[in-house]
C-alpha cells in the first residue's frame, strides 16, 4: 500500500528535532522532581535520531531530485526541500545525535541538563530550517532560531569566567551581525521588492545597483559571522574555548555547515552570477578574498597556539576558507561549477565529523581535568591508546593526509579551484595545508611520543564520549573507501541547485 | 581478491596485535605475520602475470579492478590492485623482512610492546598497499599511510635525538608527497581528455599515445619536464640520492634496530620503485632528456655516500650510509635503460633489502650486548660473539659483491646494462667510475670489521657481551640463507623481473 504523505511531511528533519526540543521541556517542567539524566538524554538523543534517519531516508528515495520525487516547495516557496537542504540536514542533525550523546558523560551532575538539551535540539531545529530556507525571511529567523540558544549554549557554564565571556562576545557579534544582514536584507527588498529568493533574482533589473552592492556585502557579513569567516571571526577562538566542548563541537561543526548552505542558496538562487555580473557585481571576487584570508589567518593563528582547544578553533577557522573556495570558484555558466560547489559539500560532510570527533576529544580531556595545553596531552597515548589513536586519525584528516574522506574533499576542492582557472586559489590552500600538518601533528606528538610531565590517573573511561569519538574516527576512515555515496549525492545535489 | 585479502589480514593482525596486552604481542605478532607471509608466498609460487604492469599486452596477477566512485563525468576513479613481475618480489621482501624484524625486536623493545607490534603490522599493510596498487589514489593512500606509523616508530621507540629524527623524516618525506603529487596531478589534468582515471596503467598508455595540453603557460614538453622534474625529486628524498639524503642518517641513528631494517629493506624501495614505475617507464622519454644530469647524481650518490660512509666512526652510520651508495646503483641500472640494467636495478632493491636488513639486525645484536656503536670502543668480538661475527662478515662480504651472493649478482648484472647502455651518456666512463664505489665499500666495511671484530677483546662500555639468542640468530640466518639462494640461483627472482621490465626498454631487446 503506498500512502502519499502530506507535502509538509518532508521538513520531517526539521520536525522532529523541533518537537523532541519541546517534549524536553514539557518532560523538565511538568514533574516536580528531577527527570532522570539519562532519560532526559535519551529522549533528545532520539529526537535527533529520528531527524537523521528521516533525512537520509529522504535522500535514498529521491526526495529533491527532479528526476525522482521531485523538489518540494512549501509555504509558496519560502522554504525548499531538496537534495541540497536533505544533505545539510543530515549533516547537522549527524553532528548533534553525537553531540547530544558525548554531552551525557560531559554533564555529569549539572544543574540544567534539561535545557541544555532542549537548547542543543532549538538550535539545531534552526540549523535545520536554514539547510530548507528558501527565502531571506525565513533564513532570517532560521538563522535567528540557531543564534539564540547558541548564545545561552556558550554560556552553559555559568560560574566559569570563560564560559561567560565567550558567550557575551559570541552575543554581542551575533547581534551586530544580525543587524547587519538584517539592513542588508532590507535593502535587496528595496531594490528587488521581493524576499523569496527566485523572485529576487527575478527583480534584478539592473536599477540601484549601489544599493544593491551593499546590501550584498551586508549580507556576506552576515554570513561570514555564521560560518565564522574572516571579518567577522573574532567571536569564535573565545566562544568555543570558553563554551562547553560539546558546544564548541557543535557550533564548529553544525553551525558552520548551516552556514554555508544559506551561502550557497542565496548567492546562486538569488544572485545569479550572469546577472550579477553585467551589473559589476562580482561577489565572487569578495569570497575569493575571504577565502584566501579567512584560511590564512586561521591556519597560521592555529599554528602559535599553545591551547589545544584553541588551536582547534582557529584551525576550524582555517577550515571555512577552503570551504569558501565552493563559491570562490565559481565562473559563470563555468563547466566546472557542479565540482566545485560539490566539493565544498563534501568537504564540510566530512569536516563535520572529524572536526565533531576532534572538540570530542577534548571533551574527553576536560572531563578527565588533564589541562588544555598541548604539553598536558604528553604521553596520553600510554594512558588511553584508544582514544589517542581516535585522535591521531581525526587530526591527520584535518591536516588532509590521505587515510581518510579529509584528503579527498580538500583535494576535489583544490582541483576544482584549478579545473576553474584559480590555480592561485588551490596553490595557497595547499600552502595552508601544509602548514596545517605542522600544528595538528604537534598534538599528536604530544600524545604519543612525549614522556608525561606528571602522572595524572585516568580513573574513568565515559561510555557515550569514547562512542561518539570512535564513531567519528570511523566514519572519517570510512568515507574513504566509501566516498561514491558521498560524491554522488553531493554532486548531484549541487547540479539541481545550479539548474 | 587475494590481494585484498593480504591487506585486509595484515590490518586486521595490526588490530588485535595493538588491542593485546603487552606481555603476549611479540609472540603474538610474529604468530599473526606468518599470514601475510605465507600468503604472498603462496602468490609468488602461483604467480600468472606476464609482462609489465603499466604496458598493454601484459596480464596482471591477481588484477582486480572495480570503480571506486565517480564525480560527475568528470573524474572515475578505481580500486585497481595487481601485480607484475616487479611488484611481486618486493611485496614478499616486505612481509619476510616484516615477520624477521618482528623476531629482532623481541630482545631489544622492553616497553609499549603491544603499541610497537600493532605499529609494526600496520606499516606492513600500508607497504604491501604501495607495492599492489596500480591506481594513482589508491597508491598515494598507501604512500602516504607508510609514513604514520613510520613516524610514530622512530619518534616513541627511538635513540636519545628520536623527536628530531622523527620529525625532520615526517617533514622530508611530506614535503616530497607533496611536490610529487603536484607533478602528477599536473600531468594527467595536462592529459586532458585522453585518460579520464588515475588508473597507472591508463595514464601510462595515453602518455605513450598523445602528448599533453599546455597547462597554463606551460607548453607540452615542458609540462612533462617539470612532471618529471617534480616526481623525480619527490622519490629522489625517498630514495635518497644526494644531496636529499640528509634525513636519512638521523633517521636510521634514531631509529631502534628492527625499524632500521625495515626502513633500509622495504622503505628505501618506495622510492626507487615509484622511480621505476612513473619516471622510467610513463616517462622515460623524459629520462632520457636529462640522461646526462641523472647519470651524474646516480654517480656522485654512488660515490659520495661511499665516502660518507668511509667518514663515520657508529657503525649504524656506516650501514646508514652505505644505503645512499648502494641505491646509487639502482638510479644508475634504471637510467641505463636496458634490461640488465634496469633488471639489475629491480634485482638490486630486492638483494639492497635483505643485506642491509641483515647488517643493521647485526649492529642491533651488537648494540645490545655491548651499548656502543662506536668503531673505536670495540675490538675483538669475535672471541665473545662468534656466530654473530660470523654473520657480520658475510654480510659485510656480500655487501662488498662477493660472488654466488645476491649483492654480486644485483651489481653485476647492473654493471652489465650499463656499460655500452645507448641511454646512458658516457656509460663507458660513468659505469668504470660507479664501480669504483665498490673499492670504497669494501675499504670501510673492512676497516671497520677488523676493528672491531677481530684482535684483542676490548670493550670501552662496562658489559660483557655474550652471544646472542637464539631468537635473535634466527632472522639473521634466515636473511643470511636467502642472500645466498638469491646470489646462487638469481633466476628464482631475476626471471620474473626481467619479463617485467623488458616491456619498458625503449627500442625493444638490448
Amino acid at each position: 500500500m503506498v500512502v502519499d504523505l502530506p507535502e509538509w511531511t518532508a521538513l520531517a528533519p526539521a520536525l522532529f528535532v523541533g518537537i523532541f526540543a519541546l517534549i524536553l521541556f514539557a518532560l523538565d517542567s511538568i514533574r516536580r522532581e528531577p527527570v532522570s539524566h539519562r532519560l532526559l538524554a535519551g529522549t533528545a538523543a532520539f529526537g535527533s535520531l529520528l531527524a537523521f534517519l528521516s533525512a537520509v531516508w529522504y535522500l535514498v528515495v529521491g526526495v529533491g531530485d527532479p528526476g525522482e520525487r521531485g523538489v518540494m516547495h512549501l509555504f509558496q516557496d519560502t522554504l525548499v526541500v531538496d537534495q541540497m537542504g536533505l544533505f545539510f540536514a543530515a549533516v547537522i542533525t549527524a553532528v548533534t545525535t553525537m553531540v547530544i550523546i558525548a554531552s551525557y558523560d560531559y554533564l555529569g551532575e549539572h544543574a540544567h541538563r534539561g535545557e541544555f538539551y532542549s537548547l542543543v535540539l532549538l538550535a539545531s531545529t534552526g540549523m535545520v530550517m536554514m539547510a530548507f530556507a528558501n527565502s531571506l525571511v525565513t533564513i532570517f529567523v532560521a538563522l535567528e532560531l540557531a543564534s539564540l540558544p547558541s548564545y545561552a549554549l556558550v554560556a552553559f557554564l555559568k560560574t566559569n569566567r570563560g564560559s561567560v565571556e565567550g558567550g557575551l562576545k559570541y552575543f554581542l557579534i551575533g547581534a551586530l551581525s544580525s543587524a547587519i544582514l538584517i539592513y542588508g536584507i532590507s535593502l535587496i527588498y528595496g531594490v528587488t521588492g521581493s524576499l523569496q529568493l527566485e523572485a529576487v533574482a527575478a527583480g534584478l533589473t539592473g536599477e540601484h545597483t549601489s544599493l544593491l552592492a551593499l546590501g550584498v556585502l551586508m549580507l556576506i557579513g552576515g554570513i561570514a559571522f555564521k560560518t565564522a569567516s574572516v571579518p567577522f571571526h573574532f567571536w569564535a577562538p573565545d566562544a568555543y574555548v570558553g563554551a562547553p566542548a560539546p558546544v564548541a563541537a557543535f557550533l564548529s561543526s553544525a553551525s558552520k555547515a548551516a552556514g554555508f548552505v544559506i551561502a550557497f542558496r542565496i548567492f546562486i538562487e538569488a544572485f545569479p552570477l550572469e546577472t550579477m555580473l553585467a551589473m559589476g557585481i562580482d561577489w565572487v571576487l569578495v569570497f575569493q578574498v575571504l577565502a584566501v584570508v579567512t584560511m590564512t589567518l586561521g591556519n597560521v593563528a592555529a599554528a602559535t597556539q599553545s591551547e589545544v582547544k584553541r588551536m582547534l578553533a582557529y584551525s576550524s577557522i582555517g577550515h571555512a576558507g577552503y570551504a569558501l573556495i565552493a563559491l570562490a570558484a565559481l565562473t559563470n555558466a563555468g563547466p566546472y561549477n557542479e565540482l566545485v560547489l560539490g566539493a565544498g559539500m563534501m568537504h564540510l560532510l566530512v569536516y563535520g565529523f572529524m572536526n565533531t570527533g576532534a572538540f570530542l576529544f577534548i571533551a574527553m580531556v576536560e572531563y578527565w581535568d588533564i589541562g588544555r595545553c598541548f604539553d598536558d596531552l604528553n604521553g596520553l597515548a600510554k594512558q588511553a591508546p584508544i582514544a589517542s589513536i581516535a585522535m591521531t586519525i581525526l587530526l591527520f584528516n584535518l591536516a588532509g593526509l590521505p587515510i581518510g574522506g579529509g584528503f579527498l574533499t580538500k583535494y576535489f576542492l583544490f582541483a576544482g579551484a584549478v579545473s576553474a582557472g584559480f590555480w592561485w586559489l588551490a596553490a595557497i590552500g595547499a600552502l595552508n595545508s601544509a602548514l596545517s600538518l605542522y600544528y595538528y601533528s604537534r598534538v599528536v606528538k604530544a600524545m604519543w611520543i612525549e614522556e608525561p610531565t606528571e602522572s595524572t590517573q585516568i580513573e574513568s573511561y565515559p561510555l557515550g564520549l569514547y562512542a561518539m569519538l570512535i564513531l567519528a574516527a570511523v566514519v572519517t576512515v570510512v568515507a574513504l573507501p566509501a566516498f561514491g555515496p558521498i560524491a554522488e549525492t553531493a554532486m548531484s545535489a549541487a547540479e539541481i541547485l545550479l539548474g | 581478491m587475494w590481494i585484498e585479502a593480504l591487506v585486509l589480514a595484515t590490518l586486521l593482525a595490526a588490530g588485535i596485535v595493538f588491542l593485546a596486552p603487552d606481555r603476549v604481542a611479540p609472540r603474538l605478532a610474529f604468530v599473526l605475520s606468518l599470514i601475510p607471509l605465507v600468503g604472498s608466498l603462496w602468490m609468488f609460487l602461483n604467480f600468472d602475470g606476464s609482462g609489465n604492469a603499466l604496458r598493454e599486452g601484459s596480464t596482471i596477477a591477481f588484477q582486480n579492478r572495480v570503480e571506486w566512485f565517480q564525480l560527475g563525468d568528470l573524474y572515475t576513479l578505481n580500486w585497481h590492485v595487481g601485480l607484475d613481475g616487479i611488484s611481486m618480489p618486493l611485496v614478499v621482501l616486505s612481509t619476510i623482512l616484516t615477520t624477521l624484524a618482528i623476531v629482532s625486536a623481541w630482545t631489544p623493545i622492553e616497553e609499549r610492546q603491544s603499541q610497537f607490534y600493532g605499529l609494526m603490522l600496520f606499516l606492513e599493510a600500508a607497504l604491501i598497499g604501495v607495492f599492489v596498487a596500480l591506481d594513482f589514489f589508491v597508491w598515494f593512500v598507501f604512500w602516504e599511510a607508510v609514513l604514520i606509523p613510520m613516524y610514530l616508530l622512530i619518534g616513541i621507540w627511538g635513540g636519545p635525538r628520536r623527536k628530531y629524527a622523527a620529525i625532520k623524516f615526517f617533514v622530508y618525506t611530506n614535503i616530497a608527497s607533496l611536490v610529487m603529487f603536484i607533478g602528477f596531478v599536473a600531468l594527467v589534468f595536462g592529459l586532458g581528455d585522453a585518460v579520464t582515471t588515475f588508473d597507472l596503467t591508463d595514464v601510462a598508455q595515453a602518455l605513450t599515445e598523445t602528448e599533453p595540453d599546455a597547462v597554463g603557460w606551460m607548453d607540452a614538453s615542458t609540462l612533462k619536464a617539470a612532471a618529471f622534474a617534480a616526481l623525480f625529486i619527490g622519490f629522489a628524498v625517498k630514495v635518497p640520492v644526494v644531496p636529499f639524503h640528509t634525513w636519512l642518517p638521523d633517521a636510521h641513528v634514531e631509529a631502534p634496530s628492527p625499524v632500521s631494517v625495515l626502513l633500509a629493506g622495504v622503505l628505501l624501495k618506495m622510492g626507487t620503485y615509484a622511480l621505476l614505475r612513473f619516471n622510467f617507464t610513463m616517462l622515460a622519454d623524459q629520462a632520457m632528456r636529462f640522461a646526462e644530469i641523472i647519470a651524474a647524481v646516480a654517480v656522485i650518490s654512488v660515490i659520495y655516500g661511499a665516502l660518507l660512509a668511509l667518514a663515520q666512526r657508529d657503525l649504524k652510520r656506516i650501514v646508514a650510509y652505505s644505503s645512499v651508495s648502494s641505491m646509487g646503483y639502482v638510479i644508475l641500472g634504471l637510467m641505463a635503460l636496458t634490461i640488465y640494467g634496469v633488471g639489475g636495478a629491480t634485482f638490486q632493491m630486492l638483494s639492497h633489502g635483505l643485506i642491509s636488513g641483515l647488517l643493521f639486525m647485526i649492529v642491533g645484536v651488537i648494540y645490545h650486548e655491548t651499548h656502543t656503536r662506536m668503531v673505536s670502543d670495540i675490538s675483538g668480538l669475535a672471541t665473545q660473539m662468534p656466530i654473530t661475527v660470523g654473520a657480520f662478515v658475510a654480510g659485510g662480504f656480500a655487501y662488498m659483491g662477493l660472488p654466488l651472493m645476491s649483492g654480486f649478482a644485483a651489481e653485476f648484472f647492473v654493471f652489465l646494462g650499463s656499460f655500452g647502455s645507448p641511454h646512458l651518456p658516457a656509460s663507458h666512463i660513468v659505469t668504470p667510475m660507479a664501480m669504483f664505489g665498490i673499492v670504497i665499500v669494501a675499504g670501510y666495511l673492512l676497516w671497520a670489521m677488523q676493528q672491531t671484530l677481530f684482535g684483542e677483546f676490548d670493550l670501552a662500555t662496562d658489559y660483557n657481551p655474550r652471544e646472542a639468542q637464539l631468537h635473535d640468530l634466527a632472522p639473521i640466518a634466515v636473511l643470511l640463507a636467502l642472500i645466498i639462494i638469491l646470489g646462487v640461483a638469481p633466476e628464482v627472482a631475476f626471471e620474473m623481473i626481467r619479463d617485467a621490465t623488458a616491456p619498458i626498454i625503449p627500442g625493444g631487446d638490448m
